[in-house]
């Protein structure tokens, strides 16, 4: 399983990348593989206006829906679009294909999220 | 939580353990989507170990089953299939099975595991005249394999013919790699293949033999997954989705397997007056206009109000295309009717499309 350092991660398999008041935001290495087979991913609209925990979009696999949860408060001011029609990209490098990105509006709930090595421990202890 | 006797087959071939009907299969080994292509094009080999088998025995077995299944056996010669739902009194699905036909006095039943117990205590309350039922379930282990190479990978494994065992009947005594084996072209794919019944301690030895021989030809080992794909795109039933107590088998468009000019069934008098007041509802498939992918459960609306529910939904792999089965009603089963999947509380347009969505022509 790839855990990338410098990124935050969820309790819900979201990684987030900060940038200034933006964040990407993606579903991470786990996730996919848990996951299966990625073949629908649905964006969330542009300018849309997330608290933390509201659902940012939903990807599928074969077998079933799962909701992707925004880490932080935030506008929506980029989706991937490259998505839509390879939503398998998820599988094949989900650190590079972020889903959205957020400007943040509150940043508040950045310091409950992991870091690096504690993601590696929680995972571990998911098994 | 049960294990088949291939359990640690799979753990071997890095299977991804699920939790269904009460075992513990494998839902896939490499990927669904490759492993469903791979027994469109080639192959696959699949542990159902899980399913349950009831045999019936005695010198009334075969009007027994008359009573018990909706479909006709009368005519049905030793060595053959019958696919049959077997219903309650009030047209409602107890299970559907397959049953083989040994003998007049002698027959195994083939049901879904999760239905096994209910099966085997529905057969027992029904019991009449000079007939025995016993869950033989733990002492057989089953494998299927399925796809345009499978007869070509199984004839390398027994001196057999093959090419003699007709779609839908039976050898009860074949040698597969040195293990007695009785042996069905069957199955649960939309493709040409075998079902092979193996006593349980033997499984591996025949599993481990056939994936070895078989690689040459394209044979891999499929999970629960691809399973359900394929037979998705078959339309063929599943039991707890197109199929339950609450659905009668004729609204799920089985009524070629209701044999209503029989004397007597279980379910006969409630299925009788289902089919004279014609369908209100029945099953159809679609494919989604919009996008997102339909899934069980949910639910299926015109201009806002309710006419049915999902039964089955996924993307196709073989089509590439996200499709669905439903229950709906039946004024909008027309193909081309156009109506609404509610996905996540939002309305995403849909149209009625033959089914199956996926036919092979193979030998029957």
């Amino acid at each position: 399983m790839k855990v990338l350092d410098g990124l935050k991660y969820s309790r819900e398999h979201e990684w987030i990348r900060v940038e200034g008041n933006k964040a990407y935001v993606g579903i991470t290495d786990y996730a996919q593989h848990s996951l299966g087979e990625i073949v629908f991913v649905e964006l969330p609209e542009m300018d849309a206006c997330l608290e933390a925990g509201d659902v940012l979009g939903v990807v599928e696999s074969v077998k079933a829906a799962s909701d992707v949860y925004a880490p932080v408060a935030g506008r929506v001011v980029e989706v991937n679009e490259s998505l839509v029609d390879d939503p398998a990209g998820l599988n094949r490098d989900p650190y590079e294909n972020w889903i959205a990105v957020l400007e943040i509006t509150d940043d508040t709930s950045l310091d409950e999220l992991m870091d690096a090595s504690e993601y590696e421990a929680y995972c571990a202890g998911e098994e | 939580m049960k294990k088949t006797p291939l359990y640690d087959n799979h753990l071997a071939l890095n299977g991804k353990m699920i939790e269904f009907g009460g075992w513990l299969l494998p839902v896939e080994y490499t990927g669904i989507l490759e492993e469903h292509r791979q027994v469109r094009e080639a192959a696959g080999l699949f542990d159902v170990s899980h399913m349950g088998e009831i045999l019936v025995r005695g010198r009334d077995a075969g009007a027994f089953l008359q009573e018990l299944l909706t479909n006709d056996l009368s005519k049905a010669p030793d060595s053959k299939v019958i696919y049959s739902p077997m219903c309650y009194e009030n047209g409602g699905v107890v299970d559907d099975l397959l049953v083989y036909k040994y003998a007049d006095d002698h027959y195994l039943l083939v049901v879904n595991a999760a239905n096994t117990d209910k099966d085997f205590a529905w057969i027992k309350d029904h019991l009449s005249g000079h007939v025995e039922a016993v869950n033989v379930s733990d002492a057989w282990a089953q494998l299927a394999i399925q796809g345009p190479n499978a007869e070509k990978i199984l004839q390398e494994v027994t001196d057999f013919p093959l090419s003699g065992i007709r779609f839908y009947s039976f050898i009860p005594d074949v040698m597969v790699c040195g293990v007695q084996a009785m042996v069905s072209r069957t199955g649960y794919t939309g493709e040409d293949g075998f079902e092979l019944y193996i006593p349980a301690d033997k499984a591996p030895k025949v599993w481990e033999s056939l994936l070895e021989l078989g690689r040459a030809l394209g044979l891999v080992p499929v999970g629960l997954g691809a399973r359900d794909t394929l037979r998705f795109e078959a339309a063929l039933p599943l039991y707890g989705h197109e199929l339950s107590a609450e659905i009668t088998p004729l609204e799920a468009g089985l009524g070629a397997f209701v044999k209503l000019d029989k004397d007597s069934f279980i379910g006969k008098d409630a299925l009788l007056n289902q089919h004279n007041q014609g369908l209100k509802r029945r099953l159809a498939g679609f494919e989604m206009v919009g996008r997102g992918i339909p899934r069980s459960g949910y639910d299926i609306a015109d201009n806002g109000s309710r006419i049915g529910f999902v039964t089955s939904g996924s993307y196709s792999p073989s089509l590439g295309k996200n499709l669905g089965l439903a229950m709906m009603d039946s004024r909008y089963c027309q193909p081309g009717t156009e109506f609404d999947v509610i996905i996540r509380n939002k309305a995403v347009r849909a149209k009625v499309i033959e089914i199956p969505f996926y036919r092979k022509k193979y030998r029957k």
